[in-house]
C-alpha cells in the first residue's frame, strides 16, 4: 500500500465527473481510458427519497500488487519512497497481463502508445507538494488526499461529533 | 527549463463565468483550475476543466469565411479579415441607407460580457438587441422586475446560511455552477434542508431532504397552495410584509380557492406534505429560499409561477435576510464607479421590432423577445429586419422551430455568425467570423455582484491558435468601417479596461495577483427596515398597477395543464454536469467521451403499454418533426413525460464527434416560437409520440 490514500465524502459528491476530467487533462489520458472513475450505483429508496451512491475508484496502490506480480518485464513498478505503483513506459511491452490480473480493472490501455498506463496519484504533482488532480479540481471538495492515519482519525472525529450531536439532542 | 506561468481569468464553457486559474507551460495551456482566491480551493466543474480540450480542438472555424454556395451547403471560401469586414460593412451600409439602422438585429447569450455588442448596436443606431433569454430566464427575470424591480443578476442566494431551500425543478447539482454547487452542498452538510420538486428524479433530488415528483405543469398550483396556507395561517413574516409589501389583501383573496387539498388533486403532492413545507419554511424564516429557477421557459403560466415564488420569499421575509435572497451589491454599493463601454453611445430611442416594452409593456427590452424575430424578418412587420448578427449564439440549435428560422434567413440581406464554434446558424451564414476563444482574448471588466462585490476580468492567456480575433477587435473594426469609430476610442482591450477602471485607483495589472479585485472586505447588507424596491410603490408588489394597467392581472387564475393525448408524452429537456451548453460542450473531446449522446427517459408504465424496451431505438415525433433516439426505461420520471438532455442531435457535420448523435429537443418543440406572458417560449408544452424502429 502506498503511504497515501484518497477518501471520498459521499455526502458532498454530486457525481459531476470533474475528477475524471481533471485527471484526463493533467495526465493526457486519451479517449477510452480513465485513471480514476465515478460509478453511480442506484438510486435506491432511503427514507422516502431515491438516493444514489457515486463510487469513486482509483488505484489502491496495493502492497501485494496483482499487477506487479503479473507483469513479465518489470514495467509495473513501485516507488520505494512512498509505494506508488506506476508503469515504466520504456519496459512495458503491451501484453496486458496486468489488466487481466487487477481485480479492480485499474490498468488502462493507451491506444496511442500500445502500452498500459494507469493512475500514479499524479506523482509529479505530489513531488511538488501538490495534490492529485482529481482531488485538487473536485467541484465540491468531496475528495481528500491524505495518509491512512489522518483518514481514520477524521472518521473517528466525525463519528464523535455525530455522537455529541445526538447527546445534545438527548440531554438538552 | 520550461517557462511556467499562471493566468487568472474567467471561464466561458457555460454562462457561469467562474473565476479560473490557468497554468501555462511554454505557451501551452496545461490545466485550468478554479480560482482558489474565490473558491478557497482549485475546484472547477467538468466543463471548466475540459476547457483545455476545447482550446486544442481543431473542429472550430479557423479563419474568416464568406459563403460560396447555397445557404446550408457548407461551401465557403477563406478570406482575409479585411475582406470579410469590408463585405459586412458594405452590406450594412446599404441596409442602413435603404431601411435605416434599425434593420440590423443582433442576438447573444446575455450577461455582462455583451457590452461591446450593445455598444456597436447603439453606435450604429439600432434598438434591436436580443438575448437568448426567450428560451432561458425571461419569465423569471420579468417576474422579478414586476414584483420587486430587481433584474435577475441583481439578486443572489445566501445558500450557506440558508436553513430551508425549496426548489422547483432547478437542478442545482447537475446543471451546475461551481460556486453555487459548493454552497448548496455546504448548506446541506451543515443541516440546511433542501426540498426538491421536479417532474423527474435528478442528482439534486438524491441530496434532498424531501423530493416530490410533481404532475407536469402544475408547479403554479403548488406555489398558490403554499401561499394560501401561509397567509391563512399567519405563517408569514408579519413585520416584513407590513413594511415592504403592497397587495397582501389582494393576494389573500386571490389564493382562497387554491388550498392544499385542491392542490393535492392538481399536483399529486399530498395536502399534508404541502402544509408541512409551509410550516417548516415558516419555522426557518427568514433563512429561507424559494428558488425562482434559471431556465424558466416551461409553459404559458411561467410568469405567474415565478411571481408566486418571489411572493413566497417576500412572505418569508427572506429578502435581504441572512440565509435568504439578497440584493446582489454592485460596485456602487462599495463606493466605486466602473465605467461601462455602452455609456459612450446614446441610448437608441427608436421602437424595437419585437414589442418588448411597448406592445408588451411589462417585458423588458434588455432581454428582448427573440422568438418574434423570425416572423419580423419574414413579414417585414412592424418594419424590415435585413441584417442579423448571431454573436456567439446559435438560435437554430437553441430556439424552437429551426425550419422557421431557416426560412426567415432567406429574407435577410446579411447573416453573420461570430463564434468560437461551428454553430448550426453559422452553417447558414453569409459570413463566419471566428472569435478568439475565452482563453485567447481579453473582455471588458465585469462586476461580480454579490454580498462582497468584486471586479473580475477575462484575460488573454495565449495568442489565438488560428486566424481569430477578439470581439473587441471585431466590433471596433466594424464600427470604424461604418464611420462610428469614435465610440470605440481605445487602441486595444487593455486600454479599454484601464478606461473602465479610471477613478477607482485600480489598473489592468491589478488583476494579475488574484484574478479578482475585492471592492469590500465585509459583506454589504442593506438595512432591512429601510429597503427600497425599484417598483412604482417602492415596495414588493403582489398587486401591480403596472401589470393591471397593461391589461394583465397581477396573478392570473390557475389553469390545469392539458394532459398528453392518449399514446403521447410531454417532452421535457434538461442538463447534466458535463453538458449544459450544446454548442460548446457536446463536441468537446473529453465531455463528448463522457456523455456522447442523449437518451429518452420514459416511465415503465408507458413503455409497457407501447411495447418499448430499455435500449430500443425509437422515432420520436411532434407535429411532423421526427428524430431518432434510444430509450431508457426508468421509474424515476413522471409517467406523463419523455425526458432528454438538451443540445444533442447536432446537424453540423464538421463537428464529427457530436454530429448526428441523439435527438434534438428544440427541433421537436414545433410551434413554440410564442410569447408567453413572461416573454418566454412555452417549450414544455410539446407532446410527442414514439414508434419503435
Amino acid at each position: 500500500m502506498s503511504k497515501y490514500v484518497i477518501t471520498q465524502d459521499q455526502r458532498r459528491c454530486i457525481g459531476c465527473l470533474a475528477c475524471i476530467v481533471h485527471c484526463k487533462v493533467e495526465n493526457n489520458v486519451g479517449k477510452g481510458a480513465k485513471f480514476c472513475d465515478i460509478l453511480p450505483v442506484g438510486p435506491k429508496d432511503i427514507n422516502g427519497v431515491p438516493r444514489i451512491l457515486f463510487v469513486y475508484i482509483n488505484c489502491f496502490h496495493c502492497e501485494e500488487a496483482f499487477c506487479m506480480k503479473a507483469c513479465p518485464t518489470g514495467a509495473m513498478t513501485r516507488r520505494s519512497q512512498d509505494g506508488i505503483v506506476f508503469v515504466k513506459d520504456e519496459l512495458c511491452i503491451g501484453c496486458k497481463s496486468c489488466m487481466k490480473a487487477c481485480p479492480w480493472g485499474i490498468p488502462q490501455w493507451n491506444e496511442e502508445t500500445g502500452k498500459v498506463f494507469k493512475c500514479h496519484l499524479c506523482k509529479h504533482r505530489i513531488d511538488k507538494g501538490e495534490k492529485p488532480a482529481c482531488v485538487e479540481g473536485c467541484t465540491t471538495s468531496c475528495l481528500t488526499f491524505t495518509v491512512p492515519e489522518d483518514a481514520t482519525h477524521k472518521v473517528r472525529k466525525d463519528y464523535a461529533e455525530r455522537i455529541a450531536e445526538n447527546l445534545r439532542a438527548m440531554l438538552w | 527549463m520550461a517557462e511556467k506561468r499562471v493566468v487568472y481569468s474567467l471561464c466561458c464553457m457555460c454562462s457561469g463565468r467562474c473565476p479560473i486559474m490557468v497554468e501555462v507551460e511554454d505557451g501551452v495551456i496545461r490545466h485550468i483550475w478554479g480560482n482558489p482566491h474565490v473558491f478557497g480551493a482549485k475546484s472547477l466543474c467538468p466543463r471548466g476543466a475540459a476547457g483545455v480540450a476545447f482550446e486544442y480542438d481543431n473542429e472550430r472555424p479557423q479563419y474568416p469565411m464568406i459563403r460560396d454556395g447555397e445557404r446550408g451547403s457548407g461551401k465557403w471560401r477563406r478570406v482575409s479579415w479585411d475582406e470579410a469586414l469590408d463585405f459586412i460593412a458594405e452590406k450594412l451600409k446599404r441596409i442602413i441607407e435603404t431601411h435605416g439602422a434599425k434593420a440590423i438585429a443582433l442576438s447573444d447569450r446575455g450577461g455582462p460580457h455583451t457590452e461591446l455588442h450593445k455598444l456597436f448596436l447603439r453606435a450604429v443606431g439600432s434598438p434591436n438587441y436580443f438575448t437568448h433569454h426567450a428560451t432561458c430566464s425571461n419569465s423569471a427575470l420579468n417576474a422579478l422586475m414586476s414584483i420587486a424591480g430587481y433584474a435577475g443578476d441583481t439578486v443572489g442566494y445566501d445558500y450557506r446560511n440558508c436553513k430551508y431551500l425549496v426548489v422547483f425543478g432547478r437542478n442545482l447539482l447537475e446543471s451546475l455552477i461551481t460556486g453555487e454547487a459548493r454552497n448548496v452542498i455546504e448548506m446541506i452538510n451543515s443541516g440546511g434542508k433542501l426540498v426538491y420538486i421536479d417532474v423527474r428524479w435528478t442528482y439534486t433530488a438524491s441530496k434532498a431532504y424531501k423530493f416530490f415528483l410533481i404532475n407536469p405543469g402544475t408547479d403554479y398550483a403548488l406555489a398558490l397552495a403554499l401561499i394560501n396556507y401561509i397567509i391563512n395561517n399567519q405563517l408569514y413574516d408579519v413585520e416584513f410584509v407590513n413594511k415592504h409589501v403592497v397587495g397582501l389583501d389582494y393576494l389573500r383573496s386571490f389564493v382562497q380557492p387554491y388550498n392544499p387539498e385542491w392542490a393535492e388533486k392538481e399536483t399529486g403532492i399530498p395536502a399534508e406534505e404541502i402544509k408541512k413545507i409551509a410550516i417548516e419554511a415558516s419555522e426557518a424564516k427568514p433563512a429561507v429560499i424559494f428558488h425562482p429557477g434559471w431556465m424558466t421557459a416551461w409553459n404559458e403560466q411561467d410568469f405567474y409561477l415565478r411571481r408566486a415564488i418571489y411572493a413566497l420569499n417576500a412572505l418569508m421575509g427572506s429578502y435581504e435576510a441572512k440565509g435568504g435572497i439578497f440584493v446582489a451589491k454592485g460596485a456602487g454599493d462599495a463606493g466605486y464607479k466602473i465605467k461601462q463601454p455602452t455609456s459612450l453611445a446614446p441610448k437608441v430611442t427608436e421602437e424595437r421590432c419585437d414589442g418588448a416594452g411597448t406592445k408588451y409593456p411589462w417585458i423588458r427590452a434588455q432581454w428582448g423577445l427573440l422568438q418574434v424575430l423570425p416572423e419580423v424578418i419574414e413579414t417585414g412587420k412592424p418594419y424590415p429586419i435585413k441584417a442579423y448578427i448571431a454573436m456567439r449564439h446559435d438560435p437554430l440549435a437553441s430556439m424552437p422551430d429551426p425550419d422557421v428560422w431557416i426560412r426567415a434567413f432567406e429574407k435577410l440581406d446579411l447573416l453573420v455568425a461570430i463564434d468560437v464554434n461551428w454553430s448550426w446558424t453559422s452553417w447558414y451564414a453569409d459570413v463566419i467570423l471566428p472569435e478568439a476563444t475565452y482563453l485567447e482574448r481579453t473582455d471588458n471588466v465585469i462586476v461580480r455582484r454579490g454580498l462582497r462585490p468584486q471586479l473580475a476580468l477575462r484575460q488573454k492567456v495565449i495568442e489565438p491558435r488560428f486566424d481569430a480575433r477578439s470581439r473587441f477587435q471585431i466590433f471596433k473594426a466594424l464600427a470604424e468601417r461604418l464611420g462610428k469609430g469614435e465610440y470605440f476610442p481605445w487602441k486595444d482591450e487593455i486600454e479599454m479596461v484601464n478606461w473602465q477602471l479610471e477613478g477607482t485607483g485600480f489598473k489592468f495589472e491589478d488583476f494579475s495577483k488574484k484574478g479578482i479585485i475585492d471592492l469590500t472586505n465585509e459583506p454589504i447588507w442593506y438595512d432591512r427596515n429601510n429597503l427600497k424596491f425599484d417598483t412604482p410603490s417602492g415596495k414588493i408588489e403582489f398587486y401591480s398597477e403596472t401589470l393591471e394597467k397593461a391589461g394583465i392581472p397581477s396573478f392570473a387564475p390557475y389553469h390545469s395543464p392539458t394532459k398528453p393525448p392518449e399514446g403521447s408524452l410531454r417532452l421535457i429537456s434538461g442538463k447534466v454536469a458535463v453538458h449544459t451548453q450544446g454548442r460548446t460542450t457536446s463536441n468537446n473531446p473529453i465531455l463528448n467521451e463522457l456523455c456522447p449522446e442523449n437518451h429518452l427517459y420514459i416511465h415503465p408504465s408507458f413503455a409497457k403499454k407501447m411495447g418499448i424496451k430499455d435500449g430500443d431505438l425509437v422515432e420520436i415525433s411532434a407535429d411532423g418533426v421526427v428524430e431518432q433516439i434510444r430509450v431508457r426505461v426508468s421509474p424515476y420520471v413522471h409517467p406523463e413525460i419523455a425526458f432528454m438532455l438538451h443540445g444533442f442531435g447536432d446537424a453540423v457535420q464538421v463537428r464529427t464527434r457530436s454530429f448526428g448523435k441523439g435527438a434534438n429537443d428544440v427541433r421537436l418543440m414545433k410551434g413554440k416560437l410564442k410569447v408567453a406572458v413572461g416573454g418566454n417560449c412555452p417549450l414544455f408544452e410539446t407532446f410527442v409520440t414514439l414508434r419503435k424502429i
